[in-house]
């Protein structure tokens, strides 16, 4: 027979014949008994995965109920309590961390990265927008790496995980934020930042606007400074960007063309139906 | 940038390698394929060199972070070498076998090392080659080796069979196993039907 094989159903083949091979597998062959050990050094592997992919949603989701707490942050009396309150949020969001790192020790963090990463953004985002809206400045990557040091205070260079092999006892995990994480959470906050700008205009405030604009366009050039040399994620984010910048930019227009004439009380509305635009334009929550 | 240049000269090898035991398909093909694997152990060579110089472009603990770079070429060496392996002694290669020809590590303490899913996906792509190998060594008129090779392929299905795959590309290929089985199957069912093989009763199964 030269090629030419039909198709034939799986009925042609005799029943007897096909226990055979049972049998011969039956004694663990060297083959089998490689095949046990890679199942288990599989599953051991993906067990790991799976657990960072939970812990990390559960980042995400702690990080944004920071957010949206703080977005409840108006220079009112209560500042001071949302965001000591968002202290303690992020304080649990953080042992969260200290759980992945945990799971990451002796391990090669980037092998696991994609598990992870969602929720180290979010994090960055959480993170760096309660710092602006205490410092009115932008965290760096520095600042964040700091508070993800647990148990020590030591950090060396190079690795994401740290277990120190000298004059420390060995008990520090630090987990480092990859400059593209801590790059994509800050694009993210971008997008807090415009809905800041948003809300803080409805309050009659007019001082924030300008400031954010002013932040926001530092942040701009700082991302088409990258530009496209950056990771291809990186440069779509740079197109949300510029749309949130251009709606703060024209929120500034309108009231320094309006704020002469129109009383503040009717600056809400005006900028009220704005946002609804915004948020059906976001599309995500 | 460092890196990608070493893997497309990896590849490049890996095809001439390829190239060098394509050979074995063709009728002729089967009584050189001792020479063939001898050459093809000499291309290894060439990998071995590559690596060592691969493995000076990252730092050592940042194997994943470029592991897509190198994960495609890794796999089809992977295959080389299980391909010339099966064909010099009719077994399976081992994880720290293959290391060995590729002059990397098996596991990860010790520096870039051959990840395991990378070696099961090397695997997989044998288990195809060697289903066209059994057809080709029909015509070639060499009747006993789909049957050695129909063993094989069974065992290696039970084997993948172990496994909890998740659905990532390795399940997707190991999916594409089953044909293969088949495959052979049909050409061990083609021989049996005429007489041509000596053993009455073939071990063929693994249908799903």
């Amino acid at each position: 027979g030269s090629g030419g094989f039909r198709k034939r159903k799986h009925d042609n083949f005799p029943h007897g014949q096909r226990r055979e091979e049972k049998e011969n597998v039956n004694p663990p062959s060297a083959l089998m008994s490689s095949f046990k050990s890679f199942q288990l050094e599989l599953d051991t592997r993906h067990d790991k995965y799976e657990r960072l992919v939970k812990l990390s949603r559960d980042i995400t989701i702690e990080s944004k109920r920071t957010i949206f707490l703080l977005h409840r942050f108006t220079s009112a009396p209560n500042g001071e309590e949302i965001l000591s309150e968002s202290e303690v949020k992020l304080d649990a969001v953080r042992r969260k961390i200290k759980q992945v790192a945990q799971e990451l020790i002796g391990e090669d963090m980037y092998q696991f990265h994609r598990a992870i990463s969602p929720g180290l953004q979010e994090y960055v985002e959480a993170v760096s927008f309660q710092y602006f809206i205490k410092t009115r400045s932008l965290i760096s990557v520095e600042e964040i790496n700091k508070q993800l040091i647990f148990t020590a205070e030591d950090r060396e260079e190079t690795t994401n995980m740290t277990s120190n092999s000298h004059d420390k006892e060995p008990h520090t995990w630090s987990l480092k934020i990859t400059p593209v994480d801590y790059l994509l959470g800050v694009a993210d906050l971008t997008g807090e930042l415009m809905r800041l700008c948003i809300s803080s205009v409805g309050n009659g405030d007019i001082d924030t606007p300008f400031e954010l604009s002013q932040f926001l366009r530092q942040i701009y050039d700082g991302f088409t400074f990258i530009g496209n040399t950056g990771p291809y994620e990186v440069s779509k984010k740079l197109y949300t960007l510029k749309q949130s910048l251009a709606k703060v930019e024209n929120a500034c227009y309108t009231l320094k063309v309006r704020g002469s004439e129109i009383p503040k009380h009717m600056l809400a509305d005006v900028f009220s139906t704005k946002t609804e635009l915004i948020d059906q334009e976001e599309g995500l929550p | 940038q460092e890196i990608r240049k070493e893997v497309q000269a990896l590849e490049q090898t890996a095809r001439e390698i390829l190239t060098l035991l394509q050979g074995v398909h063709q009728g002729p093909g089967f009584q050189h394929i001792p020479k063939k694997c001898q050459k093809a152990r000499e291309h290894f060579g060439t990998v071995r060199t590559q690596m060592e110089s691969l493995k000076t472009k990252f730092p050592a603990d940042q194997y994943y972070r470029f592991h897509e770079h190198w994960r495609f070429v890794l796999q089809r060496l992977v295959f080389l070498a299980a391909f010339v392996v099966y064909l010099e002694s009719e077994t399976l290669v081992t994880r720290e076998a293959v290391a060995e020809i590729l002059g990397i590590e098996a596991d990860r303490e010790r520096g870039f090392h051959l990840d395991i899913e990378d070696y099961l996906s090397g695997v997989l792509t044998l288990a195809s080659e060697l289903s066209r190998l059994a057809v080709n060594s029909v015509t070639a008129g060499d009747y006993s080796r789909p049957l050695r090779i129909s063993t094989f392929i069974n065992e290696l299905d039970s084997g993948f069979r172990l496994l909890n795959l998740k659905n990532d590309s390795l399940r997707k290929r190991y999916d594409g196993l089953k044909y293969d089985v088949k495959k052979i199957e049909e050409v061990v069912y083609d021989l049996s039907i005429r007489g041509l093989n000596k053993e009455a009763t073939v071990g063929a199964g693994g249908e799903k």
